[in-house]
Parts: C-alpha cells; structure tokens; sequence
C-alpha cells in the first residue's frame, strides 16, 4: 500500500470510498475480518485525515508554459 | 376644417422632411439582396431586406463595384433616404456600396465550417470525452491578459485550489490568433500533465471572437489527447471551437466552475466518509460482539462440562439404585427365608405334638417306635408330649387289659 502522505486528493479519496465499501461489507457479515476491519479503519481514518488536510492547505498553483515548454510561475 | 391634400402634395411634404433630416440624408444600411434589376441604362435597382422589413434601393450612379451586386449578397449601402413621390414608396437612393462588413461573409464561412466538420463527424456527442471529476492539472489556453483568465483563476481558487494551472498564452483575437491557439494547445499537449484543457476567452465582438471560429482551432481541438471545454465570449456566442470541445461552457468563469468540484462539497463528501468509517467499525464490531456471544452459548452448549454434568447425573441415579439394592435383597431373601420358614414350621414335629401328638422312641437307643414290633413287651419308652416327657414301659394287650391301676 502506498504511503497516505504521498496520495493526491482523488487517489486518497478513491481509496477511502473502496475501504468504505470493504468495511461495510465486513459489517454486512461478509468476509472481511475483524482484524482487517480494524486495519481498513485505521487507514480509513488516516485517508479522511490527509485529503482534509489536503483541502486546508490547498492553494492553487499558477504557472505558465515558456518557449522550452517549460514552466515558469506566474 | 383645413382642405385635404392631394397626394401629390402631401407626398411632397413628407419629401421635404425626410429631405431635411440629417440622419437619413446620409446613411449606410445593410441588408440582403433582393429583387435585383439591372437596366440597359446602366441603372440598378434591388431591395435590401432583413429577417424583419426591406427597403427599396436604387443606384443611378456609376459605381466600380457596382458588378459584386447580387441576388442574396449581404451588403452596406450608404446614401440618402427619401420618398419616391410617384409611388409614396421610401427608397435610398444608393451612391456607395460595400462588403457586408465581413459579418455575412463571416456567418457564411462560419456555416459552411460548421456544416463541414459537423459532416466529418467531429460535433458527434460519441467523441465527447468526459471531464475528469478531479482535475489535477488544468491546461489553460487563452491571453495571459485576458479578463476570463483572471475570471477562471479567481473560480478555480475558491472551488478546487487543489488544482494546478497551466497556462499555455496565446493571442486570443485576430488574424493571427488561430495559428498561435493552435500552437498553444500542442505545446499543452507536448507539455503532457494536462487532465483537462480549458479553451477561453472572455466577450466581445463577434470579430473578436472569430478566430475560435477557425478551422485549424477546430482540428486542433478535436485532436486534443485529453478532453477540452470551451468558454469563449458570452453565453449567446457559439464558435465552431465549442461545437468541437468536449464540453462547451458559455464563459470562462462557468468553464472553470463546470471543471471543478466545489471544495466545501469535498469536505462534506470526507466528513460523509469519515462518519461512515464510524459507524461501520461501529456495527462491525458490534456483529463481531453478537457473533461472539452467539459463539459463547454454542460452546456452552456443546461443553464437555455440560456431558460431565449430564454423566454424574446418570452416576447418581446409578448410585441411588445401587443402594437401594442391598436393602432389597435383604428384604427378598427375608420374604424368602420366612417362606421356608413357615414350610419348616409346617414340618417341625414338635407343633404336630402342641396338637397332642406324641412322639415314642426307645430309651436304649432313642429310635423311634413307630410299629408295634420295634417295643417288644418290657420295652423302656420315652413318650415326648407338648409340655414335658412321660417315661413307661410296654406291655401285651391282655396285661394291659388287667392292670387297671396306677404306677404309683
């Protein structure tokens, strides 16, 4: 799995709305394990955690295409 | 009651005020051909109409391009407007005449391109791409100066500041406009990052706003890798550019909006996730605790405690039996040992003599005189009887008959 911290916002949200889906099957009695329960959860939390945090520190990023093609900050 | 006019004089009249009139002595008005007569004279006359009125038009002088006339020609004519008093009819009198401002033209460019590429196919709802739901890097291609670049950064900043914008500068109005656009976008393309390109320019004229109307821009467009939304001019203006894109927004700032979710709709969407992470760890291990319990009263069902508990209630009972069987054993053998113990009561001589019976034997030897031959006369007996013995010697029948006394 790859570290949250490095996720974008949709990866990290995209993961969030798959384990949501996991765990609620483990709470429908399919076959997920309390123990993967537990573990979908921990990084459930630490997934809402960074796309908020994400979302507070968002700024958006300007810049613009030079002659190399290359970016220069507008 | 003044008198009536004649016609002629009255149309005279109305002559003389448009005659005076300054605006119509000298105007230009445009409008498609109609009704065109040229002749022999050398003199035109034509209508000149709109989708709403005409005009009667009439040229009497010698104009050079008095031959583009034609028949449907969208054109300016300048010249002065009066009544043609024979008729009653308004009529401008024509003495210059020129291409329809390149509007016309422009529209008729614009339909034949539009019905070109829409023939090609490259209008057709199967090619529109979808806008990615979270754009990470938004291609730009407009003015750097431009008021709709602003407008669009100013929308991205407060619904998805998220996002990286990337903007590839371009002229965005006249003639060299539509090769740099072109340019622009393949640069965006080049560049590679892009998940979205936003095409924009904000109002103006419709000159202003014509080279989105271009075909190079068309096919630029089109060949986009990744999808393109357009955002040019007003909401009433369509260019062939937003036929072409992907998606096609009525401004820029709408683009923008359209592009991008809003950020207070992502945070409820994690707030949203976040309580459900709760409540589904909440009610897993609630079922988890159910199944447990579940789990618990099974085993308790199927304890060897509980076979223990049922076996030391069959070694109970066992026991009980157990010990009742002594007791009834004694109480059986008791039954049975008086059962022989009345036969032997039955049998035990000495009852026989409670009844009178007595019991002879010989005193020498204690046998038992049973027949007259085992106590010859003079035999010592012992008569046993109930209570006591009685001791006597026997004697014939005759001696016995004759000795009626006693012993002693």
């Amino acid at each position: 799995m790859a570290t949250i911290t490095e996720l974008s916002f949709e990866e990290a949200y995209a993961e969030l709305s798959k384990l949501v889906n996991q765990l609620e099957q483990g709470a429908n009695g399919g076959a997920v394990s309390l123990d993967e329960s537990l573990a979908l959860y921990e990084r459930g939390r630490a997934l809402s955690e960074h796309c908020q945090k994400l979302l507070d520190d968002a700024e958006l990023r300007v810049s613009r295409l030079n002659e190399k093609n290359e970016l220069d900050p507008l | 009651m003044s008198d009536a006019f004649t016609v002629t004089g009255i149309n005279g009249y109305v002559r003389s005020l448009m005659d005076s009139d300054d605006l119509l002595r000298d105007v230009w008005v445009e409008g498609e051909i109609s009704n065109l007569k040229r002749t022999n004279s050398g003199y035109v006359y034509f209508t000149l109409k709109d989708s709403g009125a005409q005009l009667r038009c009439a040229l009497f002088k010698r104009i050079p391009n008095a031959h583009t006339l034609e028949e449907g020609a969208l054109i300016q004519a300048h010249g002065k407007i009066t009544l043609y008093v024979d008729r009653g009819d308004c009529q401008l009198y024509v003495d210059e005449v020129r291409a329809s401002g390149g509007v016309g033209q422009l529209y008729e460019q614009f339909e034949a391109l539009k019905r070109k590429l829409d023939a090609e196919g490259l209008f057709d709802e199967i090619r529109k791409r979808p806008m990615p739901a979270f754009p990470k890097v938004i291609g730009v291609v407009t003015s750097a100066d431009a008021a709709g670049f602003k407008d669009v950064l100013n929308v991205l900043s407060r619904r998805f500041p998220l996002a990286q914008v990337v903007l590839s500068h371009t002229l965005v109005q006249g003639n060299d406009a539509p090769p740099q656009i072109v340019r622009a976008l393949e640069k965006l393309v080049a560049y590679g990052k892009c998940d979205v390109v936003l095409v924009c320019r904000g109002g103006g004229s419709i000159e202003d706003l014509w080279c989105f109307n271009d075909e190079r821009v068309a096919r630029a467009i089109s060949d986009c890798p990744v999808p393109v939304i357009s955002g040019v001019g007003h909401e009433t203006d369509f260019t062939i550019a937003d036929f072409v894109a992907d998606l096609r927004a009525p401004t820029p700032s709408a683009a923008a909006e359209i592009l991008t979710p809003n950020i207070t709709d992502l945070q409820d969407l994690i707030e949203g996730a976040r309580l459900d992470l709760d409540y589904l760890l909440q009610s897993t291990l609630e079922g988890a605790k159910q199944g447990l319990t579940q789990a618990q009263r099974t085993l308790e069902m199927l304890s060897p405690q509980r076979t223990i508990a049922d076996m030391q209630q069959r070694l109970d009972t066992a026991q009980e039996r157990l010990n009742a069987f002594p007791s009834r054993l004694i109480s059986l053998w008791r039954e049975r040992l008086a059962s022989k113990q009345d036969t032997l009561e039955a049998t035990n001589p000495h009852a026989v003599l409670a009844r009178g019976y007595a019991i002879v034997t010989r005193k020498t030897d204690g046998q038992a005189i049973t027949q007259p031959k085992d106590a010859p006369n003079g035999t010592a007996i012992t008569i046993q009887l109930k209570n006591g013995t009685l001791f006597a010697r026997t004697e014939d029948e005759t001696t016995h008959g004759n000795y009626n006394r006693t012993l002693f």
